[in-house]
């Protein structure tokens, strides 16, 4: 047996006033640790020390960033709350979707430990997301992932592209859930710091609702899934090695270890939970842990709580308390259980072979009270934990390098006259080449419901089997536009989503987003996080889509240089029937091809000025949301009129990019002109094939409906114009060039094979 | 016609292979890896998955589960059994059928569309289609590259008992881009991809006229019924 180390206990911490405690090392600042004194009347014993600084940090707490995020909460219009469930502050969001059906998404970040580790780094991404979902009483059904790396090139990038691929690839697919889309893209804005965004989507009847509440004096606490180990220990070890200077643990890994498998059967047991009617509240262990769980449960209830932590489970029988509270062990949960019913809660797990410990139980203290082998180790009030912690008003300053950004336009950009050697680099270039090199190492097909997938604008699932009810989801963001204007850039983010949803067929309903930005210390990084989170609060109530959840991930940079503002925007849509989805591409010859919307000079921030040019400056697109409203409007009438055989966004690479994408969908080119648009819009060929203003699909209509589609759009008042017939397998752009088939094939598809090696079955 | 759909502790497309099964027109009945009971069932699917994580080897640990003893009785009897993907691969593990699986030769797994040619079509499982068929049909895995010493390839060539092999592309390396392999009694069939995604139009792979269209795989199940009807 190994020496079990003393505790600090409260009445040690009450005798011992003066004892100095590492709090700096743990993150948190002087007036942080004088609050925790005030709020106890003593000094915080090391297990309390150690919960208020998991809790209190910028991850767990949003003191930096909670000032602002109220705004999703004010800016909203009753159409906006009409469906939903669950608003932020749960695990996830849950939306009515009709017919006592429910879906529930959320996207999150786990970038740091992607860099440090990348393959465990996204894996337990790909976990904790998904464990949110199970924690509503829900299904996981889909998996999604916005990534951003460094430069392709910088000799750095393939060891993270290679890491985070594969770790997605082993958790999600050992985990039986489709990947149904998501973006990769390199800047070398990113090269000490990618972006690991992961979604997750689940399904879930009205009935089957839970929350992460601990409520019932004498109802039962209850750990159960994975053993509680050593790993994802970070600042655990600073007190242990601080208290117990001779013989204790050693360092632990910063970085979670996953165990998809661990994962898989709790999903399954816990929907046998929720089948069975055995669980009141419930809530996944994730960062902070059971710190964490334990505190928010207790907030969330109407009581206090008790909690002997020796009955925990462990891996690593040497753990102190301190590193059992913070530890960050994957797979597990905590589940609130009446007594009565406890019987059969142990039954459902033991048929999964699931581990599980009664920790404790619900208490009318109105405290946390934790034990430690009979020693009271923690006694708090839950909320000061959980809820009450510190908000901070960050000072905030206008970039001083914005305006002269802003001034530098791509509009005088030198126009080289190669219009197919510049579509040829666009469609070869890092960010809008071919993806088969990721998502081919992705399962779409498990759970056969995945009606939409990439390379599609969106991924689209099918929730009821009878009617054929389903979800779409979206993620986009543009760093670069970000960057010349955050808050124009947030509601591009949005808008896009918002489009890529509604050209699948399906009517967008509520949003998620993930919040990447630099050091919140650095004022112009605050001023670009407040202009973002203004811009997408406004877009939000502009477009009648409320914000259900997210997560904000702040220290995001290269050194000293915070990366691009990258608010990636994950949009939900509904659709009765997946049926009657919109492919993306060309099936058929014959059919003409329509733009619908505006095109205006707007290469500013483009991937034409970035790829052609190095350029980075100017203005953004801009965005009328109104439009993009009208536009989806547009296109789901003219779905349920049967007369839309494919749709495809417009964007990253303008007009020429989606019709190279619309063809290599299916292998069936296109002749295109654009003499009409051009003379229509007053711009020449080279804003007509790259600009990226928004508002703008091309669909492809069959003939015989022809003169209904076109009556829809003038009776809608937007702007269209039939730019093309789709047929044999080239791309010719009249008047200007022609690329076969084959050699749109080699070119997008040769770039991530050059860096990473071969596509897998290609 | 009841036809079981054994779920292994990490099995993922036991639900899939039910729908399949209730689309081609029989019964699909729940089998847990625990029980030693087949519920009195026609045929058996080992399905899809990551059964125990794929510790030790991919299918190693499920081929002793308990309900596995039942599985290799009733194949040994002439009941009709499928395994697909890790279910093949448990098949392989419990000696049913011959050969085993390593890691794909490119080290990563791969999701395609695959293309396959029926090399037997008097197996319980493929009778409705006529050897030489070409077939489309889902294929995702991580150690899905068939291999067997000489003696054996050389045995199962000779006996008929390859019943699918890959055309165009060897996905994962596979000895004589074997695909699928029988036992030589041909009531026991198991293959790497997966037909059970391959039954439903709208949620099946790209075909050449429309996408996700392909429904080659729904005639695994209708054969095992026509295998069954013509038994009875």
């Amino acid at each position: 047996m190994p020496t079990r180390l003393a505790a600090d206990t409260v009445a040690n911490a009450a005798a011992t006033p003066e004892r100095e405690q590492p709090y700096a090392a743990l993150g948190l600042k002087p007036d942080e640790y004088e609050r925790i004194k005030t709020i106890l009347g003593r000094r915080p014993t090391s297990g309390e020390l150690a919960m208020y600084s998991v809790m209190w940090s910028e991850h767990c707490s949003y003191k930096s960033s909670k000032t602002y995020l109220r705004q999703f909460g004010a800016k909203v219009s009753p159409k906006m709350t009409k469906n939903l469930m669950v608003g932020m502050g749960e695990n996830a969001g849950v939306v009515d979707v009709g017919d006592g059906w429910a879906v529930t998404f959320k996207i999150e970040s786990h970038n740091h430990p992607s860099y440090i580790e990348p393959f465990q780094g996204a894996a337990t991404g790909v976990g904790g997301i998904v464990r949110d979902i199970i924690s509503m009483g829900a299904r996981p059904v889909a998996v999604m992932d916005a990534l951003r790396f460094g430069a392709i090139d910088h000799p750095d990038t393939a060891r993270v592209v290679h890491g985070v691929v594969s770790g997605i690839s082993f958790y999600g697919n050992c985990l039986g859930l489709p990947n149904i889309g998501g973006e990769t893209y390199f800047d070398s804005v990113y090269q000490a710091n990618p972006l690991v965004n992961a979604l997750a989507v689940g399904v879930l009847r009205h009935e089957d609702l839970h929350l992460a509440n601990a409520r019932g004096v004498g109802n039962k606490v209850v750990l159960f899934g994975a053993r509680t180990g050593g790993d994802g220990i970070g600042g655990a070890s600073i007190l242990a090695s601080d208290s117990f200077s001779a013989g204790g643990p050693t360092k632990r890994p910063a970085v979670q270890v996953g165990d998809p498998f661990a994962e898989k059967v709790l999903i399954e047991c816990c929907l046998e939970l929720f089948r069975e009617k055995l669980v009141e509240g419930i809530q996944d262990l994730g960062a902070a842990g059971i710190s964490c769980a334990t505190s928010e449960l207790a907030s969330n209830g109407d009581g206090g709580m008790f909690i002997e932590l020796e009955k925990v489970l462990l891996r690593d029988p040497t753990l102190t308390a301190e590193e059992i509270l913070m530890s960050e062990s994957q797979e597990r949960m905590m589940a609130i259980v009446t007594p009565d019913k406890l019987e059969g809660f142990l039954r459902v797990v033991a048929k999964w072979d699931v581990e599980t410990s009664v920790l404790g139980e619900v208490t009318d203290t109105g405290r946390l009270i934790i034990n430690w082998h009979g020693e009271e180790i923690v006694n708090v009030e839950p909320r000061t934990v959980a809820v009450d912690g510190p908000v901070y008003e960050r000072p905030v300053s206008y970039p001083g390098w914005l305006d002269a950004l802003q001034a530098d336009t791509a509009s005088t950009l030198p126009r080289t006259g190669n219009l197919r050697e510049e579509f040829l680099a666009l469609l070869a270039s890092p960010n809008l080449s071919d993806k088969s090199w990721v998502t081919n190492q992705y399962d779409r097909y498990v759970m056969g419901n995945t009606a939409l997938s990439f390379p599609d604008d969106g991924g689209m699932v099918r929730v009821d089997e009878e009617s054929g009810l389903g979800f779409a989801v979206a993620t986009d963001a543009n760093g670069r536009y970000c960057q010349l204007d955050p808050y124009q850039g947030a509601q591009l983010a949005l808008a896009e989503a918002y489009r890529n949803v509604a050209v699948t067929g399906a009517t967008p309903v509520a949003i998620s987003d993930c919040l990447n930005f630099g050091s919140p210390e650095n004022p112009e990084v605050m001023w670009q996080f407040s202009r973002a989170v203004e811009g997408l609060a406004d877009g939000c109530l502009a477009l009648d889509v409320p914000v259900t959840g997210g997560n904000v991930s702040f220290y995001n940079q290269t050194g000293d240089v915070p990366i691009h503002p990258t608010p990636v925007v994950a949009v939900l849509g509904v659709i009765k029937d997946v049926a009657a989805r919109i492919p993306s591409g060309w099936q058929d010859e014959g059919n003409n091809i329509y733009l619908l919307g505006r095109t205006a000079l707007e290469l500013d921030g483009s991937a034409w000025a970035g790829t052609i040019h190095g350029h980075l400056g100017g203005l953004p697109p801009a965005v009328d949301l109104a439009a993009e409203k009208s536009l989806a409007a547009l296109l789901q009438a003219g779905n349920e009129q049967n007369i839309i055989a494919s749709a495809h966004d417009l964007a990253d690479g303008g007009l020429a990019q989606a019709l190279a994408e619309a063809v290599l969908r299916f292998g069936v080119g296109a002749r295109v002109w654009f003499g009409e648009i051009m003379e229509r819009d007053g711009i020449d060929a080279t804003t007509a094939l790259f600009s990226e203003s928004t508002g703008r699909v091309i669909v492809s209509v069959p003939r015989e409906d022809d003169v209904r589609f076109q009556g829809l759009c003038e009776g809608r008042g937007y702007p269209v114009a039939r730019i093309g017939v789709t047929d044999g397998t080239a791309l010719e752009f009249q008047d200007l060039f022609t690329v076969e088939g084959q050699e749109l094939r080699d070119a997008h598809t040769g770039t991530m094979q050059k860096y990473f090696g071969a596509v897998v079955g290609a | 016609m009841r036809i079981g759909v054994i779920t292994f502790p990490g099995s993922l497309d036991d639900r899939d292979a039910a729908r399949a099964i209730r689309i081609a027109g029989a019964e699909p009945v729940a089998l847990w890896h625990g029980d030693h009971d087949l519920h009195a069932v026609d045929a058996v699917v080992l399905p899809g998955g990551f059964s125990y994580g794929d510790y030790l080897r991919a299918g190693a640990i499920a081929s002793h589960a308990p309900i596995m003893a039942e599985v290799i009785d009733a194949a040994n009897r002439g009941v009709p059994v499928l395994g697909i993907c890790n279910g093949f691969q448990m098949l392989a593990e419990a000696r049913l059928l011959p050969g085993a699986h390593t890691r794909n030769a490119h080290q990563q797994f791969i999701r395609r569309d695959q293309k396959l040619r029926v090399e037997n079509a008097t197996t319980a499982w493929t009778s409705e289609f006529a050897t030489g068929d070409e077939i489309v049909i889902p294929l995702k895995n991580a150690d899905g590259r068939f291999v067997a010493d000489d003696e054996t390839i050389a045995r199962i060539e000779g006996n008929g008992q390859v019943v699918f092999r890959y055309v165009d592309v060897n996905p994962n390396g596979s000895m004589n881009d074997i695909a699928g392999v029988s036992n030589e009694r041909g009531n026991v069939v198991g293959l790497m991809p997966h037909p059970e995604h391959a039954t439903e139009p709208g949620f099946g792979p790209d075909m050449p006229d429309a996408m996700r269209s392909g429904t080659d795989g729904l005639r695994f199940f209708t054969s095992a019924m026509a295998a069954l009807a013509a038994r009875a």
